[in-house]
């Protein structure tokens, strides 16, 4: 009785609204909180009074001002990194509970059902063939090259995926995950050929995607997925109610109003854009989708309205949160992020994989 | 002024089956018209067909003299709620968050569509359950859930003088004895004031009770069609479920009742036999 047994969410029984609009509202300030530490967390000293006295001088226009070093430091690395965090975070969670409201099952993970794998093959392409065969294209696209190719290689995935489990408007959960690994199997046996082809220099760009990370985040890299993951995340919001009507099946949600066929493209074209840019930067994190959105679901409920942005919220903030462990827990060097996250969303998994074993029944 | 659905000889073919055989049928606001025949019959298909699930091999369904692909998906919602004999939900919603999703569709703000929803809830006797889990309940109590979702859709049975129509498929399999007649009352209730309904049964008798007209199904036709006391005979339900049973007809009832016992005369004890 995890959900209803919530007697503060509203006056009316079995109304979480009101814990909905708490959650967004506390998620918010943690958010700001996790990244201020952020920002103050590394390698080198930035401490957080250091920070907020120049914030605070700056505010007040006393042109005490910090360091060149610290400046280099805060400006260069850290904000760049940070921002990187809040997006990469904010559309892989978001992309992880649209696509389980999609499939209509909590298991589904870009990471996971090999729509990353899709982006990451898409992007290798992009490296090792760059300067060859799609050397007109490289020219036209310029820095956006790498993400408008993971963003089709997640969309062919994504509806190549969702062709194959779903059988008259019923997705079988089994046929998801299991088709899902054949598809991540087939596209990584593409990535290991094309890194086969690649020459050193392409080598050493491609070892970031086989693990994941936000290192080496600059502003380009920032400027290059903004516009990409904004679009999505501007855009996801107004399919919730949608959402949550396909949560009842498409037949129910058709009845209900909704045209069903446009409201699953556009959620596709949503999540192949998100997907796509957050892979393009910093690789393949997995199980962000899949942790983020059910432990929200545990507390406020699978009510889209407010599950997709505290997800992007949630996300937001535990990818920020693993990178700086990634990158002071063995600091001066630094962990692939996507480590962390396998190594804390594989049990986790596991784990709810365990709880829906009836539901799966495979 | 009453709202018609018009279905202008159409058919269904199902893959290579051939579910429905041409035919033509009016649904009338202010009837409750009740569809019933054996399994396989093609009721739930029909059904379909109006809500628009199937498409029809030939001809065309008009809902209140627009055909069907012609109306924009969210005005059509507002003036027709379907409840499906499916009512697996795949999140943990309460019930109050299941029903105001038909609820929204003509709620003004929030605070409406929670009281549109409790409304709907109280129709249905599940408004102490408001706050469980979907998922938790009986399927009776699911089936009244999805029930009051469907009501709190189109909760006005007439609006400006247009009629809303409610399409039920099986929407009492899963109820008790009195659940089954209170709900049947308030689909009864919800034509008497105008509005118009059209659920598939089983209960021959419950049908009986409350159908202001009786469609009888068998193999994609129609071969009964009037009020019960008409067309429930020994014959008709001979013809089409292959099984003799009495139908009762006490004096002064206007009524017919049938009782689940065969009556059989020496002569034919084979009587799981088709007659057909």
């Amino acid at each position: 009785m995890r959900s209803a047994a919530h007697p503060g969410s509203a006056s009316l029984s079995g109304d979480r609204s009101l814990l909905g609009w708490t959650s967004l509202l506390v998620l918010s300030l943690i958010l700001i909180c996790v990244a201020i530490v952020s920002v103050t967390q590394g390698a080198s000293d930035l401490s957080a009074v250091r920070l907020l006295s120049f914030l605070s001088s700056w505010i007040t226009d006393q042109n005490e001002g910090m360091s060149r070093r610290d400046a280099i430091i805060l400006f260069d690395i850290r904000l760049p990194r940070l921002a990187l965090g809040l997006l990469v975070g904010a559309a892989l969670a978001t992309s992880g509970a649209c696509l389980q409201g999609l499939f209509r099952n909590p298991l589904a993970d870009p990471g996971i059902i090999g729509i990353s794998a899709g982006a990451t093959l898409a992007a290798i392409l992009a490296i090792v063939l760059g300067n060859s065969l799609f050397a007109p294209l490289e020219a036209f696209l310029g820095l956006y090259m790498l993400p408008v190719f993971a963003f089709f290689g997640s969309l062919i995935a994504t509806i190549t995926l969702y062709t194959i489990a779903t059988h008259r408007g019923q997705t079988s959960v089994a046929t998801m995950l299991l088709a899902g690994i054949a598809l991540a199997a087939i596209l990584g046996a593409g990535a290991g050929i094309l890194t086969y082809l690649s020459d050193d220099q392409q080598l050493r760009d491609l070892t970031f995607w086989s693990m994941g990370g936000l290192g080496g985040a600059t502003w380009g890299k920032v400027f290059t997925c903004l516009p990409f993951i904004a679009l999505s995340l501007f855009a996801i919001p107004f399919f919730a109610k949608g959402l949550n009507a396909l949560l009842l099946g498409d037949h129910q949600a058709r009845h209900m109003g909704i045209d069903v066929q446009t409201l699953k493209r556009s959620l596709v074209l949503c999540i192949a854009l998100a997907v796509g840019a957050a892979v393009s930067v910093s690789g393949t994190i997995g199980f962000l989708g899949i942790i983020v959105p059910h432990i929200l679901r545990l507390v406020i409920g699978p009510d889209h309205r407010f599950l997709l942005p505290a997800s992007a919220l949630l996300g937001a903030i535990i990818l920020v949160l693993a990178d700086m462990i990634a990158r002071t827990i063995v600091a001066p060097a630094e962990l692939p992020i996507g480590i962390i996250m396998s190594a804390l969303g594989g049990p986790f998994f596991l784990w709810l994989l365990l709880k829906n074993r009836q539901v799966l029944a495979l | 002024m009453t709202t018609e659905i018009i279905l202008e000889n159409i058919s269904l073919t199902l893959g290579s089956k051939r579910v429905l055989k041409p035919l033509d049928l009016s649904l009338r606001s202010s009837d409750l018209t009740i569809l019933v025949g054996p399994n396989g019959a093609g009721k739930s298909s029909l059904l379909k067909l109006i809500c628009g699930d199937h498409q029809p091999d030939q001809g065309r369904i008009l809902f209140d003299q627009i055909a069907l692909p012609h109306w924009p998906l969210d005005k059509l919602a507002r003036r027709r709620a379907v409840m499906t004999q499916s009512s697996e939900i795949a999140f943990p919603f309460t019930v109050l968050e299941v029903v105001r999703m038909g609820a929204n569709l003509q709620a003004v703000d929030a605070h409406d569509a929670d009281r549109r929803a409790m409304l709907a809830l109280e129709a249905v006797d599940m408004e102490r359950l408001a706050g469980q889990r979907f998922q938790a309940l009986s399927g009776g109590e699911q089936q009244r859930v999805q029930l009051a979702r469907t009501l709190a859709q189109v909760w006005s049975p007439c609006h400006e003088g247009q009629a809303n129509f409610l399409l039920l498929d099986e929407p009492i399999s899963n109820l008790d004895i009195r659940h089954q007649i209170e709900l049947l009352q308030l689909a009864k209730d919800y034509t008497k004031s105008g509005g118009g309904c059209l659920a598939v049964l089983h209960d021959l008798n419950i049908a009986s009770m409350f159908a202001d007209r009786l469609l009888v199904m068998q193999q994609g036709q129609i071969v009964g069609d009037g009020p019960p006391n008409e067309i429930l005979t020994n014959d008709l339900i001979a013809q089409i479920f292959g099984i003799r049973l009495q139908v009762n007809r006490p004096p002064g009832c206007p009524i017919p009742y049938i009782l689940p016992q065969t009556f059989f005369d020496a002569a034919e004890p084979q009587h799981m036999s088709n007659p057909s």
